[in-house]
């Protein structure tokens, strides 16, 4: 039942309040002292998102996907010389632009998960809140400066 | 400083011609008063926000002046003092400007006559108590300016509310004291400190240590004191006149700046004012058992300050502990409750002391 | 201009003989205001501090979910619906997937079904740990707050762990949970299953929930001043709160006993004991103690689930590009806020015809024009309070 026993003696629910709070009183807080003290997050934390380029085959899956169409790609084809002597010379495509727009992602992860040659990658860093909302967009350059903070993924229950 | 009874210490010469042009005497005291005040009050302030923070499981104020914050309140009140003064277009511009000041001066007032020490007072009045209580509800005035002249219905309803609990609270509040004057004898609040301190009226049988009024029979006094003043301060569980998730901030709604810095530190140093009155009362004021009267002078303020600190820590203690009451059920708290058993307590301290 | 002494003595007679008369105060309460939960607006007619009538306004957070749905492939809606209750993103999107996956006939693994429990659970608790935090802060108490959100800062973080999102974890995938994800051959993104320390962060919490219901009674439920500000304030009889399609805790604070884990098999409550917290009045103080009580029952349900969860694989076998066969199907599930519904039409397809978003805390909202009649202007507050709703689930 939702209801419990009221206390019988008047006043004393005031002071059992009070002294709950005189007790916490006197217990170390639990604040993290944020730009003093970090907390670290946990590696599946979705913080910010890598890319990396030599992954990338220009597919535009995740720029499909994107419920919120935040990624920006643009890529060319260039002609590459044959694998073989003799072969065909084969064209391959080269990625001009990966812009994600931070402003606009909601970081639901799609992106990173529809990606078939594993080019995308969730790193937990926070960090990169900007003055102006048009640097939220971070370019291709940026985008795989994250990549070095990308960590392990952790151990699995067994 | 005004010298009291017979044992006035001689100062030097140069000095006495000074102190006793009345107006050399006047600015000291102005000086005094206008600093020691606020200086409690930001030292009130800050221990809110320290002890709060801590009840919470939080730090608070951590980075200003370095060290565990403690230059927080100024650095409130500087941020306070660069914003600007916003006055609402339909608001009585002249009523809402000066409604601070008029809240502010009710409060100051009541130091004058707080005795910090056996000769260290602003003018010991003979109709001390009478003179508290009716400066007390000055600020009730300046509330209810600051409620009606700010053209915002919440802030109107924050005033009358405000008005309403005030009114009601100064009731029981005078009550209470009056069960103290009628023990001490005296309207004097010296006299009132010298009846439980030096020349006790009441001492521990076979010594002459004096009981604070408390400990003889006004413990329902002072209790009724501390409600009543909780009141008055319009502090939890009484500030409906704020409440901040119904009223938004109530009259305060519409201020900002130095004006709303005015009714912050009023608020702040009416807590310590009515603290400091409180244990004037009921807790012996700057006497403590076993100082001799010639250290007093010295130890006296220091030993107020700390009864006051105290009950400060005990207002604020509450204030983060309790939810706040309904307007009606304040209402009916004092007119049903505080009231009658004041009049009673009035009664029965009448006739133990025709009695006894 | 000609003058008729007759209209004029008609007219004094009529300021004579009329009363004086108090107009109403208009009190807009509303949509910024510290305590309506966002952007509800309300519009109240006072008389003091009497309430005449009060009329909800909403619509100031319509964000379109609805119409949105109907352009994104079931896998956007997923992280969609997480904002809808935005304190409980994780149980907005059971009723859908589970919606989906009825429809495409999909058996989904015992282990995602039993993951999706906790989670649920989890978010429950949060959900409720701002209700207990955020209600003593209308009633005047600063302090449950942050005792409270002190404590939901365990599940927040034990969400993230697992799912790597606090509030919108966007876990839930059609045939299980978020499985292996990453085809390619690096090993970075690699399975998803629950990483170490998991199961013991959560029994550790658990039994942190337990303390915190202690604290909140201690602090809270037992404090005579808050009894004064919610018992018989409020008070919402059983038919009433059916007639108005109230559901959740709100509904069984007045004494129904209706509860869709029991009802519907979204997800297997039924292998786990659990009480069904009931009120007697229907007040704003039974509406707490329910709340206060799920919390207990919340943790139970996580302690049981996290003790025989189920081995086997994290999702079942789907197709690459999932397409929701032809029909129509509503899933309902027993939210946090109350009766969580989505009616899914689809055409056949990547993207659903038509979703019809069925929340809780917009039926909630319906009661309390009728409710707030004849209160006082605090009580607009407990109550408002009581009722426990988000404004991005009232309007959606």
């Amino acid at each position: 039942m939702a209801t419990r026993p009221l206390p019988k003696i008047p006043l004393t629910g005031l002071a059992k309040g009070m002294w709950l709070t005189l007790k916490t009183l006197f217990t170390k807080p639990v604040t993290v002292n944020y730009p003093l003290e970090k907390e670290i997050p946990v590696p599946r934390a979705r913080g910010v998102i890598a890319l990396d380029v030599d992954n990338c085959t220009v597919c535009m899956l995740c720029a499909r996907e994107c419920p919120d169409w935040c990624i920006y790609i643009e890529g060319h084809k260039e002609e590459q010389p044959p694998s073989k002597p003799g072969g065909r010379p084969r064209s391959r495509a080269v990625l001009d632009r990966f812009d994600i727009d931070y402003a606009l992602c909601m970081y639901c992860g799609i992106c990173v998960e529809v990606c078939p040659f594993d080019a995308l990658y969730w790193s937990p860093e926070y960090e990169y809140s900007e003055r102006d909302i048009s640097a939220m967009l971070h370019d291709k350059e940026r985008l795989t400066d994250w990549l070095t903070t990308v960590p392990d993924p952790p151990p699995l229950e067994s | 400083m005004y010298f009291r009874g017979d044992t006035v210490m001689a100062p030097p010469v140069v000095f006495a011609d000074l102190l006793s042009n009345f107006w050399v005497l006047l600015v000291i005291k102005l000086g005094l008063i206008a600093a020691v005040v606020p200086g409690l009050a930001l030292v009130a302030i800050y221990g809110e926000l320290k002890i709060s923070a801590h009840m919470q499981s939080r730090i608070g104020p951590y980075f200003a002046g370095g060290r565990w914050g403690w230059a927080q309140p100024l650095a409130d009140g500087l941020k306070f003092i660069q914003k600007e003064d916003l006055v609402p277009d339909d608001a009585d511009e002249y009523v809402f400007k000066f409604a601070p000041y008029v809240v502010l001066a009710g409060t100051l007032a009541t130091f004058v006559i707080i005795p910090w020490g056996p000769r260290l007072i602003i003018r010991d009045l003979d109709l001390g108590l009478f003179y508290l209580l009716a400066v007390s509800s000055i600020s009730t005035i300046g509330v209810l300016m600051a409620g009606w002249s700010s053209a915002n219905k919440y802030s109107l309803m924050g005033g009358l509310r405000a008005g309403a609990q005030l009114i009601a609270y100064e009731l029981p509040l005078v009550l209470a004291a009056v069960g103290v004057a009628v023990q001490a004898e005296t309207l004097s609040l010296p006299g009132i400190v010298d009846a439980q301190g030096i020349d006790a009226l009441y001492t521990i049988p076979g010594t002459d240590i004096g009981l604070p009024f408390i400990m003889v029979g006004q413990i329902v006094g002072f209790a009724i004191f501390l409600i009543a003043s909780l009141a008055e301060l319009s502090r939890t569980p009484f500030d409906m006149p704020i409440a901040e998730s119904e009223l938004v901030m109530g009259y305060l709604t519409e201020y900002s700046g130095l004006r709303f810095t005015m009714f912050f530190l009023g608020e702040y140093a009416g807590m310590v004012g009515l603290a400091a009155i409180a244990s004037t009362l009921f807790l012996g004021g700057y006497y403590f058992p076993g100082i001799p009267a010639d250290a007093a002078d010295f130890v006296g303020p220091m030993v107020l300050v700390g009864k006051v600190g105290v009950l400060v820590f005990l207002f604020i203690w509450m204030r983060w502990t309790f939810p706040r009451l309904r307007e009606d059920q304040l209402q009916s708290l004092a007119w049903k409750w505080l009231i009658p058993i004041a009049l009673a307590n009035i009664a029965v301290t009448a006739v133990f002391k025709v009695a006894f | 201009m000609t003058v008729n002494p007759q209209a004029m003595v008609h007219l004094s007679d009529a300021a004579v003989s009329v009363e004086l008369e108090t107009p109403d105060m208009t009190l807009n309460i509303g949509p910024q205001h510290p305590s309506t939960h966002g952007v509800l607006r309300l519009v109240a007619q006072v008389d003091g501090e009497r309430i005449n009538s009060v009329e909800p306004v909403v619509g100031y957070m319509h964000r379109g979910y609805e119409k949105l749905s109907e352009v994104r492939t079931y896998a956007q809606i997923t992280a969609l619906v997480n904002r809808i209750d935005w304190v409980s993103g994780f149980a907005n999107e059971v009723p859908f997937i589970v919606a989906a996956e009825r429809l495409m006939d999909i058996e989904v693994p015992e282990r995602a079904t039993a993951i999706r429990l906790i989670l649920t659970e989890m978010a429950r608790l949060s959900s409720h740990l701002i209700f207990l935090s955020s209600y003593p802060l209308e009633i005047g108490a600063a302090t449950p707050l942050m005792h409270a959100l002190r404590e939901r800062e365990r599940i927040l973080d034990l969400m993230e762990g697992l799912t790597g999102g606090r509030f919108h974890p966007n876990f839930n995938r059609i045939g299980g949970v978020k499985p292996a994800v990453g085809q390619g051959a690096q090993t970075k993104k690699m399975s998803l299953d629950i990483p170490k320390g998991f199961l013991d962060g959560t029994r550790e919490s658990m039994a942190r929930m337990t303390a915190i219901a202690d604290d909140m009674d201690s602090l809270v439920s037992g404090n005579e001043i808050f009894l004064a500000r919610t018992k018989g304030v409020g008070v919402i009889p059983a038919d009433k709160a059916k007639a108005f399609g109230v559901s959740g805790p709100n509904l069984r604070a007045s004494g129904v006993q209706f509860d869709l884990r029991r009802i519907e098999d979204y997800l297997p409550y039924d292998r786990y004991e659990f009480d069904i917290p009931v009120g007697t009045t229907g007040d704003c103080y039974d509406r707490y103690m329910v709340r206060l009580e799920e919390v207990r029952q919340a943790a139970r349900i996580i302690s049981q689930a996290i003790e025989g969860l189920p081995s086997g694989p994290l999702q079942a076998k789907v197709p690459r590009i999932i397409k929701v066969p032809k029909g129509e199907i509503y899933v309902r599930a027993e939210n946090p806020k109350g009766e969580m519904g989505y009616y899914i039409v689809s055409e056949g397809g990547r993207i659903p015809y038509r979703v019809k978003i069925r929340s809780a805390s917009f039926s909630n909202l319906s009661v309390m024009p009728w409710l707030l009649e004849g209160a006082l202007v605090p009580d607009i507050i407990a109550i408002l309070g009581s009722l426990d709703f988000v404004l991005g689930d009232v309007d959606r």
